[in-house]
C-alpha cells in the first residue's frame, strides 16, 4: 500500500495527489509515468509524474476525473493509501542544451509539463511556454509554469483568461517569428499533440510528443500502449512516451484509444450504482 | 500378485458444455480411492528411470509408495525435498515428455499418472497444512541474495536459498508474484488459489517479496550488487510479445497473447465491471499459433462469449507445440483448428476495428533448422475469414529492460541471457539467470530446474566467501 501524504483540489475535476514512494522518487526524472491501481479490484492506469522529492521520498502526479477509476482515486485523501503505485516508468524526455525550446500545455498536460520546462532550463535552453485550457476555471500551475520559463503565454478556448486562441495558434507565431525555435514539445490531449505536430512541421523543428495510448502493464510485456512511429511499431510505455510528433501515426492512435469506449460507459454506471447515497 | 493394470486411473473432469461458459478449474483431481488405485499401478523398479526424466529429480517412487502406503505426511516430504511448487507441476508440466515418457510401464501399457499424484499429494497437504514438517533452514549466513522476478525460476531458486540460510529479497514488476503462473495460465488449468499458497509457502521459509519494484528502473542490478547484495539471480523471463509484422496489425481488437491472457487472468477482466479492466471479445475470434499459450487464449476467449474460436496455424496438425491433453481440451469444448493457414492482412471498420483478416494457405516443405517443415505459401490461395477480435500467440522473447540496464551482461542476438547451463552463471559476476530469460520461452519445470541448479551454484559461491 502507498500513503496519500496531500490531497489538493486544483480546477474542478482535477487533483493532485502526493503519494509516498521513496524507491520511486529516488529515480524519477521529467516525462517519466507511473502505473497506479486504486484497491484490489482496480485496474492499472498509467499517470504521468507532476513532480518528486527524493529527501520527503514523494511523488506528486495530476489526474483529471474521467472515468470510473480516476473517480475511485478523487474518493481517496491524504491518509488513504493506493494498492499499488510502479514508476518510474518510460524513458525521460531527452533533455540537452538545444537552444530555444517552445513548451505547449494543453488541460491536465502543464502540471506533466513544468518538470520537462524546468530541466530544458536546467540544460541553459530558453524556454517559452504556452499554457491552453478552454476556459479561466481550468487553469492551474500557472506560477508554476511561469517560473521554469523565461516567457509564458496563456490562452483559452473562450477568452475567459489570457489570450483567446487556441494553443497552436501563438505557436505558430512564434515559428513564423524572428526568434529561431529549436524544438517544441507539446503534451495534452491527444488532439493538441497532434495539432501542435502539425503546425510545427511546415517549419521543420522537432517536436516532441508524450503519448498517452491505454496501457496495462507498463513495462513492455503486452503491447497494448503500441503505436506507429514513422511506420514502425513502438510500444509506448518502454519506447517512449516521448516520440517525435512529426512521425507519430495520430489516426491510429486516437482509434486505439476508443476500442473500450462501450466499457468505459459500463464500468461509470457500474461505479454510479455502487456509489449511489 | 495381482494382475497390474496396464490402464491408468482417469481423472474426472467438467463436462465440456458447462466448462466452457465458466473459469472453474477443468480437471477436478483424484480421490483418495483413485489416488490409492493410480499410487499402487507403480512398480517401484529400481532403476528409477522416472527420476532422471524429472528436471528437478524428484524421489517419484518414494512419494508414489508413501501415498500408497497411506502416510501422506511422508508423500508431502518425499515430493517437496525437491519440488517446492508441487501443486503447480503436478498441473501443469508436460509429464508426457518428462516422468511419464520414461515410465517403465510405458512399454508394456499407460505409464503411471506421476503428474496426477504430484496434485493429489500437494492438493491434500493444502487442505492439511497442519501435517506438513516445516523444511529445515540452515542457520543464517549473513548473506544476502537479491532474486528478479518472481516466476517459477525465481520461487525455486528463492526457496532453496532461504534454506540454506541465506537472507533472499525476491523483486516483481508486477503487482501479484508468480509470474506467468499468475497473468499467463488461466485459472480454469491452473486455479490462482494454488499458486498464491505456494508463493506463501516460499515467503514463509523467510523470503521477503517486493512488490511493484521494476528492476532496472528503481534499483539496476549493478546498484543491487553494490547496495549490499552479494549475488543477484535473473528470472526474469520472456515477457515481450512478438507479432506478426502484418498490414493492420495494430487496429483495434487486435492483441497479444500477453495482453488478453494478463486482462483475463491478473486483472480478473471476466469479472468485468466487478473488476475494473475491461477486455473486448467479438463473435468471431482468431487466435494465431498453436503453443500452450493459444489454447490458452482460445479457451479463454470461449469462456468470455466468443460464438467461433479459431487456432490458425501455419503449420499442420503433427507440428503443434502445445500440450496432447490441452489440445483435445480445447477441441472438445468446440475450438475450430485451421491448420496450414497463415494471415498476411487485417482490415478494420469504420471505428478502426478489426473486421477481416486475409489468409494465405500453406504447405509443408524440407525440413528447416529446427527439424520441422517449412510452411511454404501456396500461390493464389488466398481466403479472406470474417473476424472480430484477434489474439496473437506467437511466442515471447525476454524483455531488453535487464539487459539493457546492466553493466558487462552477455545476451543472444535473439535478447537472451548468455548463462552457463549447469551453473546459471552469467558473464558478469556475481549475476546467475535462469529460465526463460535464458532459454527463451520453455515450460514451467525447466525453469525450476534452471532456478534449483543456479540456487546451488550460488549457495557454493557464498560459501566461499570469507
Amino acid at each position: 500500500m502507498y500513503k496519500i501524504l496531500q490531497r489538493q483540489d486544483l480546477v474542478p475535476n482535477v487533483h493532485l495527489f502526493k503519494i509516498e514512494a521513496p524507491a520511486v522518487a529516488r529515480k524519477c526524472q521529467a516525462g517519466q509515468f507511473i502505473i497506479v491501481r486504486v484497491d484490489e479490484a482496480g485496474e492499472r492506469i498509467p499517470l504521468t509524474i507532476a513532480d518528486w522529492d527524493k529527501e520527503e521520498g514523494s511523488v506528486t502526479m495530476v489526474f483529471m476525473e474521467v472515468g470510473a477509476t480516476t473517480r475511485d482515486l478523487a474518493r481517496l485523501g491524504a491518509g488513504d493509501s493506493v494498492a499499488d503505485f510502479v514508476g518510474p516508468l518510460g524513458l525521460p524526455t531527452h533533455a540537452d542544451k538545444f537552444g530555444t525550446v517552445v513548451c505547449v500545455a494543453g488541460g491536465v498536460g502543464v502540471a506533466v509539463i513544468t518538470p520537462v520546462a524546468r530541466a530544458m532550463k536546467q540544460k541553459g535552453n530558453k524556454v517559452i511556454s504556452i499554457l491552453g485550457a478552454r476556459n479561466k476555471d481550468l487553469i492551474f500551475w500557472e506560477n508554476e509554469l511561469r517560473a521554469a520559463s523565461d516567457k509564458l503565454i496563456v490562452t483559452t478556448d473562450d477568452g475567459t483568461y489570457g489570450r483567446k486562441a487556441l494553443v497552436t495558434e501563438p505557436l505558430k507565431e512564434l515559428l513564423q517569428g524572428e526568434e529561431k525555435i529549436d524544438r517544441v514539445i507539446a503534451i495534452g490531449p491527444t488532439n493538441m499533440m497532434k495539432f501542435s505536430a502539425l503546425t510545427s512541421k511546415p517549419f521543420g523543428v522537432k517536436t516532441i510528443v508524450s503519448l498517452n495510448p491505454i496501457m496495462v502493464d507498463g513495462t513492455g510485456m503486452c503491447g497494448c500502449c503500441r503505436v506507429s512511429v514513422g511506420g514502425q511499431t513502438k510500444f509506448a510505455c518502454v519506447d517512449g512516451p516521448d516520440f517525435d510528433g512529426h512521425q507519430v501515426d495520430w489516426d491510429l492512435l486516437l482509434n486505439r484509444q476508443r476500442v473500450y469506449l462501450d466499457e468505459e460507459k459500463r464500468s461509470v454506471e457500474h461505479w454510479q450504482k455502487a456509489h449511489a447515497h | 500378485m495381482a494382475k497390474l493394470n496396464l490402464n491408468r486411473e482417469e481423472m474426472p473432469r467438467q463436462e465440456p458444455k458447462v466448462r466452457a461458459k465458466n473459469f472453474n478449474e477443468v480437471a477436478l483431481g483424484y480421490s483418495p480411492e483413485q489416488a490409492l488405485a493410480e499410487a499402487s499401478r507403480c512398480i517401484q523398479c529400481p532403476k528409477r528411470p522416472c527420476t532422471g526424466g524429472c528436471p528437478v529429480s524428484v524421489d517419484i517412487p518414494e512419494f508414489v509408495k508413501a501415498l500408497r502406503e497411506n502416510n501422506m505426511p511422508e508423500a508431502v516430504r518425499a515430493l517437496k525435498r525437491k519440488n517446492a511448487l508441487p501443486g503447480i507441476c503436478g498441473r501443469v508440466c508436460p509429464q508426457e515428455t518428462q516422468c511419464e515418457s520414461v515410465c517403465t510401464l510405458e512399454k508394456k501399457g499407460a505409464p503411471v499418472a506421476v503428474g496426477r499424484l504430484e496434485r493429489y499429494v500437494a492438493d491434500w497437504e493444502r487442505v492439511n497444512p497442519e501435517a506438513a514438517e516445516r523444511p529445515t533452514i540452515q542457520p543464517p549466513s549473513g548473506r544476502k541474495v537479491a532474486v528478479v522476478g518472481s516466476g517459477p525460476a525465481s520461487l525455486t531458486a528463492a526457496a532453496d536459498l532461504a534454506k540454506a540460510g541465506h537472507s533472499v529479497t525476491m523483486f516483481e514488476a508486477l503487482h501479484v508474484a508468480g509470474g506467468v503462473l499468475v497473468y499467463g495460465i488461466p485459472e480454469f488449468r491452473l486455479p490462482k488459489e494454488i499458486v498464491r499458497n505456494e508463493v506463501n509457502y516460499v515467503t514463509s521459509l523467510g523470503v521477503e517479496l517486493k512488490l511493484d519494484a521494476v528492476i532496472g528502473r528503481i534499483d539496476t542490478v549493478d546498484e543491487l550488487l553494490a547496495n549490499s547484495f552479494d549475488a543477484v539471480f535473473l528470472g526474469t523471463g520472456a515477457g515481450l510479445p512478438m507479432f506478426l509484422g502484418v498490414p493492420g496489425e495494430n487496429l483495434g481488437g487486435i492483441y497479444s497473447a500477453n495482453e488478453f491472457l494478463t486482462r483475463t487472468n491478473l486483472m480478473k477482466a471476466y469479472q468485468f465491471p466487478k473488476y475494473g479492466t475491461p477486455i473486448r471479445v467479438g463473435k468471431n475470434v482468431a487466435v494465431i499459433g498453436a503453443g500452450n499459450v493459444a489454447m490458452d487464449s482460445a479457451r479463454c476467449a470461449l469462456r468470455l462469449g466468443a460464438e467461433k474460436v479459431y487456432i490458425v496455424y501455419r503449420r499442420s496438425k503433427a507440428e503443434m507445440p502445445a500440450r496432447h491433453e490441452e489440445v483435445e481440451n480445447a477441441e472438445e469444448e468446440g475450438i475450430i483448428f485451421k491448420f496450414l493457414t497463415n494471415p498476411i492482412k487485417f482490415t478494420g471498420d469504420e471505428r478502426g476495428n478489426v473486421k477481416t483478416m486475409e489468409c494465405v494457405e500453406m504447405e509443408l516443405g524440407e525440413p528447416d533448422a529446427s527439424g520441422r517443415r517449412r510452411p511454404v505459401t501456396k500461390a493464389g490461395s488466398n481466403f479472406v475469414m470474417d473476424v472480430d477480435t484477434v489474439v496473437v500467440a506467437l511466442g515471447t522473447t525476454p524483455n531488453p529492460l535487464i539487459a539493457s540496464t546492466t553493466e558487462g551482461l552477455k545476451t543472444t542476438s535473439h535478447g537472451t541471457v548468455v548463462a552457463d547451463e549447469a551453473t546459471g552463471q552469467t558473464a558478469k559476476p556475481r549475476v546467475w539467470a535462469g529460465g526463460d530469460a535464458v532459454t527463451g520461452a520453455a515450460t514451467v519445470i525447466s525453469a525450476m530446474g534452471a532456478g534449483k541448479r543456479a540456487a546451488a551454484s550460488i549457495d557454493a559461491y557464498l560459501k566461499t566467501l570469507p
